[in-house]
């Protein structure tokens, strides 16, 4: 075997060993770096019969990106909604996305965006752990899972923030 | 839990504030620091429902008591829970007085919200709260005769509710007094209420 063959041949190989291990290093850093981080998620519990329900928390994304959508498997339909309050009257609304601007803690909250839980798979009782997957999309139209479980708070709990 | 105002101060207050700024007025006109007056507005003078044990429910059967109504649903996540919760402190804040006050959630959503789960939703906010509910007709004329805004939104199969987030008030005879904006904190409530309680005019 001609010498600079088998040298060709290893320096292909040792190439091929680099990328894949780039490669799985990229993958690691993705894992580990969400687009977005998410703090104090919670979900509202039901009482036995109650059909849907609100999940909430605060969102903050590394560079400017949307909510597209959630699921769960805790209820057949999961939507994003936005209420507001105007002359005393809630409104309440479905919304294609959320912004999550670059570095701003957007709070999914009762008076607000929310996550609705539609047509529950089983009452929600409190201290339950219910699993959700948000999707989010950043300025180059990437898209990435979330997974967050988000404990039920008892149906009267108290919420963190104000009406107004 | 400590009394968070004491109740003689707050009454005082109102009644001094009352002899300066009523004289030649109708003295016995009790002044409330955060409610809409609605002692003289014709409005929400009758109902006629049923509770999730089926059995009728009018104005009358509540004599004695002072009601706090709102209406509402139950997959409701935002303004109801949020005034239900505040019912629930303005009942303690009130004190023993506050044993005197019956709150009545009026479901604005009866084909979902069964008598079952309606009774249950209330309960686990107060055992002493009670659920209301009618037939679609029923339910849209209560609402009418309060001003109460509601309107079904649809969302995908589904749909939601956007409704009026206030609280309406009667006296222990009867008559309707105060509406209680969705933005008042359960101790201002609780300040009003108290008030409606004191003057029997």
């Amino acid at each position: 075997m001609n010498p600079n063959h088998a040298k060709k041949i290893n320096n292909q190989r040792l190439k091929q060993l680099f990328l894949s291990v780039s490669l799985l290093t990229l993958a690691g850093q993705a894992a580990a770096q969400s687009q977005v981080n998410i703090s104090e998620p919670w979900v509202r519990a039901t009482v036995a019969g109650q059909q849907a329900t609100g999940a909430f928390m605060t969102l903050t994304a590394t560079s400017d990106s949307k909510l597209i959508s959630a699921t769960s498997p805790a209820a057949k339909i999961v939507q994003i909604h936005e209420s507001s309050m105007k002359n005393d009257v809630m409104s309440m609304q479905q919304v294609e996305s959320v912004e999550l601007p670059t570095g701003k803690a957007v709070s999914l909250s009762p008076h607000g965006y929310h996550v609705m839980l539609i047509d529950l798979v089983a009452q929600v009782k409190e201290g339950d752990k219910v699993p959700l997957t948000l999707t989010v999309e950043d300025a180059k139209g990437e898209k990435q899972s979330i997974q967050v479980e988000a404990p039920a708070r008892a149906l009267g709990a108290p919420e963190h923030s104000k009406m107004h | 839990m400590k009394s968070v105002f004491s109740r003689r101060a707050v009454l005082g207050s109102l009644s001094v504030l009352g002899l300066g700024l009523l004289t030649g007025c109708d003295s016995n006109k009790p002044s409330f620091k955060y409610a809409k007056d609605l002692s003289n507005t014709i409005m929400g003078r009758s109902f006629k429902l049923k509770d999730p044990q089926g059995e009728t429910r009018m104005l009358t059967n509540y004599r004695g008591v002072v009601v706090m109504i709102f209406f509402g649903f139950t997959q409701c996540p935002a303004v109801c829970p949020t005034a239900l919760a505040r019912a629930v402190k303005i009942k303690k804040l009130m004190g023993r007085d506050g044993d005197r006050l019956q709150v009545i959630f009026i479901t604005l959503d009866p084909e979902r919200d069964t008598p079952k789960v309606l009774d249950a939703y209330v309960k686990a906010f107060d055992p002493s709260f009670q659920a209301l509910y009618g037939t679609l007709e029923q339910t849209a004329a209560t609402a009418k005769e309060f001003g109460v805004f509601y309107e079904k939104i649809p969302s995908g199969d589904t749909y939601t509710l956007s409704h009026t987030a206030t609280s309406y008030v009667y006296d222990s005879l009867g008559r309707l007094r105060l509406s209680l904006s969705a933005s008042l904190t359960a101790q201002e409530c609780a300040e009003d209420l108290l008030t409606v309680m004191e003057v029997r005019s």
